[in-house]
């Protein structure tokens, strides 16, 4: 395997963002939350402009925007005002306390000054979940997870085992968190559905405009996942140290499932068995239909497919999804890259059966950018795209078209509702690579043959 | 407190009501914490000044995020070379932020300029830089001299103030550039030494969608010939000549002004600030850029072209007037002498100012606001989401003017929305960009999709 960069001490046009820009999408999906990011005024205006591109919504996230002084003599000061005044402005009943490089770097004793505070200002009624999110130890995949967990061991204790069932969504889009709540509405059961940033991340319009939407996982369901019967939590990719599903379950004993994101056709059938299976309940009729479609449209177009040779990157969740659903439909998986460090993407990826008959291996490769990307996509031969906007600037110079897919979406409209989960999203998101590729490949193939035969 | 809002007491002083109450406005302070500010930090403002200069390498020392959400971060467009669109980071790691990260940064210059071979490498310091001390002069001296090229420190590090030090990190780092022995190359003594005075270098244009282009243009019309772009669509090479032009116009003041102040310390330069957005003020700034020249031939020709090409525009703008006649403006944006200029131009448009603030501006822009506008206009310095609500409310505000940030907050009050930012696709300056003004805010105002959201099932 090559370097993991072209640049050994340079990032060129990173594929990655940092870990608070992940706890402030987690945070988004509790009830009556709000974060605050300490320290300085930058990293949370960057983190709101990139969310508010991507959800179309507006996107507070309050700062301790922590100035000279605050980082010389310590931020205890700036923080505790900066939560009164959210107090102020919001109303919150939980506030979310990520940091940043800047307060990791100072060496902020967060829960002291929050203990502090709580004593100080009286404030039992309110949950405070510190969260440690330096920018520079990992990315916004593992900060997203790491919040989700935070929350989880903040607000869970010992419980009444209950009759409900425990759901860990990823980065995913509102209309796929949806989707996924529809699906356990056909089984019928009570779930515990964390983070749930289906309704805040994409709100409905409504005249009585609130500055934090209503929606999100309730503290009543968070509490109860402590006593749930088991965990789903889709993400294979998640690391075990920042896993909500292996605390509830090193914790609680909540026994832990994982799987995918239910896009692809493997994918959704794990995902429905692992329901069927936690439920006690059948895969529900509607799901047979929706699957033999998927299996038509995986006949009419595969040999299509056979000719794309796809590039994939972004977060590491996303990006095996995809694989895997490449790898079922004959599309070859050229390039599996993202921007996070992980040795799982790799490991997972061997097992898939279809790994042992191709015709060229892929390229898997963790913790890079976009600069080494983009010369593997060129060496690679690469036909089609497939991931987060940024890969726009590939489309742009070398004209291979992109099937956006992943965060953040921050080009285009409609974002939020991108949905390709299920047997039927999974179907409209095969038909959009395959019909992408197909553009270009009937605009151009006049001119291509014409010039090898005939100029 | 005459504006009337439940929002934090430390913020009472950041607002006013105009000619109602008549207290000084407070700006230019640090944002409160917790106030949910839209401001950004002190490297943001170095980055997005720097940034289009087009062939040089921006690497950004500090940790991902940094670079990551400030890549491509404004829309300025190229002539030539395209490495300013691509985002270097050094890409710090807790390894470096224990040891430091001085060597990562000098390995990290070599490798760019072993590789690409720049004319010149920006490093810009981020909020951890500030904090584990990394000595960036050194390292880039060290470069500089290994490398014979220039390699800039920008001294931004994040905390250490609000957007406005970063412009001066920025201006001080363009000083840098053009103190370099190339500026006494053949080439800028022998332009020093037209006397006609018609050679201008324009500062604080970033040519988003193509501006500088537009003025570029209307300055040839005229017969001034532009030495120097700072820093839209900007070579190194370009801006090192910038000390051999006669003076300097200034469009974005707010970054810029202080650029002006040290290239007239320095070299002498007279300055004036110009402003481009709207019909009037373009007017105004032609002529006022001819007067400078003191020659009667690019007088006369100015006053001609202006004339004619305002008798075109008004034609143009005139069935946008009818459309928009008595609307209620917000406008909550970067600088203050943008919001002077939009507040003419809204003026114009028999638009009305309702609500104006801005992230930066200065007391003398709050001066020049005051007088401007209205009574009852709200006007308020680094302003949040909800005193932005609050007052888009009460005002009765038809549109915003904004960013990217207050876009879905327009939206979400069911409010039409400007973008006059970075990011935007059009033109905004000059007269062509004072049309697509007029039409942007027709498209947005004026779309049937505010009848239906007010209908029920
Ligand atoms: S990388 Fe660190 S300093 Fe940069 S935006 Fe992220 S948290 Fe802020």
């Amino acid at each position: 395997m090559k370097n993991k960069r072209n640049f050994t001490n340079l990032n060129v046009n990173p594929c990655k963002m940092c870990m608070p820009m992940g706890a402030a999408i987690a945070f988004k999906g509790i009830e009556n939350a709000m974060m605050l990011l300490h320290g300085s005024q930058g990293c949370s205006t960057y983190i709101r402009r990139h969310m508010a591109r991507h959800y179309n919504e507006p996107i507070d996230v309050a700062s301790s925007s922590l100035s000279e002084k605050g980082t010389v003599y310590g931020g205890a000061a700036n923080l505790k005002n900066g939560l009164k005044n959210v107090i102020r402005l919001y109303d919150p009943k939980i506030i979310g306390i990520a940091t940043t490089c800047l307060a990791e770097t100072i060496g902020e004793n967060i829960d002291m000054i929050i203990r502090e505070f709580i004593e100080e200002e009286n404030l039992n009624d309110r949950h405070f979940v510190p969260v440690s999110t330096p920018g520079y130890g990992a990315t916004q995949f593992e900060g997203y997870f790491q919040a989700v967990r935070k929350i989880i061991e903040y607000l869970t204790e010992e419980t009444k085992p209950n009759n409900s069932i425990n759901i860990i969504v990823p980065n995913i889009t509102p209309a796929e968190v949806r989707f996924i709540k529809d699906v356990l509405k056909e089984y019928e059961v009570e779930y515990n559905l964390i983070p749930d940033f289906s309704e805040t991340l994409d709100a409905p319009f409504a005249y009585s405009f609130s500055k934090i939407p209503p929606g999100g996982s309730s503290f009543s369901n968070i509490k109860r996942a402590a006593g749930a019967r088991a965990t789903v939590e889709i993400s294979k990719l998640a690391d075990k140290a920042v896993s909500p599903g292996e605390y509830l379950n090193d914790t609680y004993k909540v026994p832990l499932y994982r799987c995918s994101i239910p896009i692809g056709l493997q994918n959704n059938d794990e995902f429905l068995r692992i329901l069927s299976e936690v439920t006690g309940r059948e895969i529900p009729d509607r799901f047979a239909k929706e699957r033999g479609r998927m299996l038509d449209a995986m006949i009419d177009s595969h040999k299509y497919n056979s000719e794309i040779r796809a590039a994939i990157f972004g977060e590491p969740e996303s990006v095996y999804a995809a694989s895997r659903m490449c790898l079922e439909n004959g599309i070859l998986p050229a390039l599996i890259s993202t921007g996070s460090k992980t040795s799982r993407l790799q490991s997972l990826l061997q097992k898939q059966e279809e790994m042992n008959n191709l015709h060229e291996t892929p390229v898997i490769i963790d913790d890079t950018d976009f600069e080494t990307i983009r010369e593997l996509v060129k060496q690679l031969d690469v036909n089609l795209l497939i991931g987060h906007s940024d890969g726009k600037f590939i489309t742009e110079r070398d004209g291979i078209p992109l099937v956006r897919y992943g965060f953040p979406v921050n080009d285009r409209i409609g974002s939020q509702r991108i949905m390709f989960a299920g047997y039927e999203g999974s179907t409209r998101f095969l038909d959009l690579l395959t019909n992408t590729y197909l553009d270009r490949k009937y605009t151009t193939y006049r001119n291509r043959i014409y010039a090898k035969y005939a100029s | 407190m005459n504006a009337n809002i439940k929002t934090l007491d430390e913020r009472q002083d950041f607002i006013v009501c105009n000619k109602k109450d008549n207290r000084a406005i407070k700006c230019d302070k640090n944002s409160l914490e917790g106030s949910v500010s839209q401001r950004a930090c002190v490297y943001c403002g170095a980055r997005v000044v720097l940034n289009p200069i087009t062939d040089a390498v921006h690497i950004v020392h500090g940790p991902i995020g940094c670079a990551s959400y400030t890549w491509d971060i404004r829309g300025s467009l190229s002539s030539g070379e395209e490495t300013y669109r691509n985002s270097f980071s050094t890409d710090l790691r807790e390894d470096d932020i224990i040891f430091g990260g001085e060597k990562k940064l000098a390995a990290a210059i070599d490798e760019i300029t072993e590789k690409n071979r720049p004319k010149a490498v920006f490093v810009y310091s981020t909020c951890v830089v500030g904090v584990i001390g990394d000595d960036l002069e050194a390292v880039c001296r060290i470069a500089s001299e290994k490398h014979g090229i220039n390699v800039i420190p920008v001294q931004s590090t994040g905390f250490a103030g609000n957007k406005a030090m970063g412009y001066r990190a920025a201006c001080e780092a363009l000083m840098r550039l053009m103190e370099t022995e190339n500026a006494h190359s053949p080439d800028v003594t022998r332009a020093a030494k037209q006397p006609e005075g018609n050679l201008i270098n324009i500062l604080g244009d970033f040519n988003l969608a193509g501006e500088i282009w537009i003025i570029k243009n209307y300055l040839r019309e005229i017969g001034i010939d532009v030495v120097s772009k700072i820093t839209g669509d900007s070579t190194i090479e370009e801006i090192r000549k910038a000390p051999a032009a006669s003076f300097n116009i200034i469009q974005c003041a707010g970054s810029m002004g202080y650029l002006g102040k040290l290239m007239k310390e320095k070299y002498g330069l007279p300055f004036i600030k110009i402003s481009f957005i709207g019909v009037e003020d373009t007017v105004k700034s032609m002529l006022r850029i001819a007067m400078m020249t003191k020659n009667p031939e690019i007088i006369e020709k100015a006053e001609e072209f202006t004339e004619e090409q305002a008798s075109i525009t008004e034609f143009q703008l005139g069935k946008y007037r009818d459309r928009l006649r008595g609307k209620r403006a917000a406008a909550y944006v970067g600088g203050g002498f943008k919001a002077v200029s939009l507040i003419k131009q809204l003026k114009d448009l028999d638009i009305k100012p309702v609500l104006i603030g801005t992230q930066t501006g200065k007391k003398e822009d709050y001066d020049n606001i005051r007088e401007l506008t209205d009574e009852g206009t709200i006007i308020v310095d680094d302003s949040n989401p909800t005193e932005l609500e609050h007052f888009i409310k009460t005002q009765k505000a038809d549109f915003l003017i904004g960013g990217v940030k207050e876009r879905p907050l327009a939206y979400k009050l069911g409010i039409g929305f400007c973008d006059h930012n970075h990011e935007r696709k059009h033109p905004l300056c000059g007269f062509e960009g004072a049309v697509n003004f007029a039409k942007e805010v027709d498209a947005s105002v004026n779309s049937p999709v505010w009848r239906h959201i007010r209908t029920k099932i």
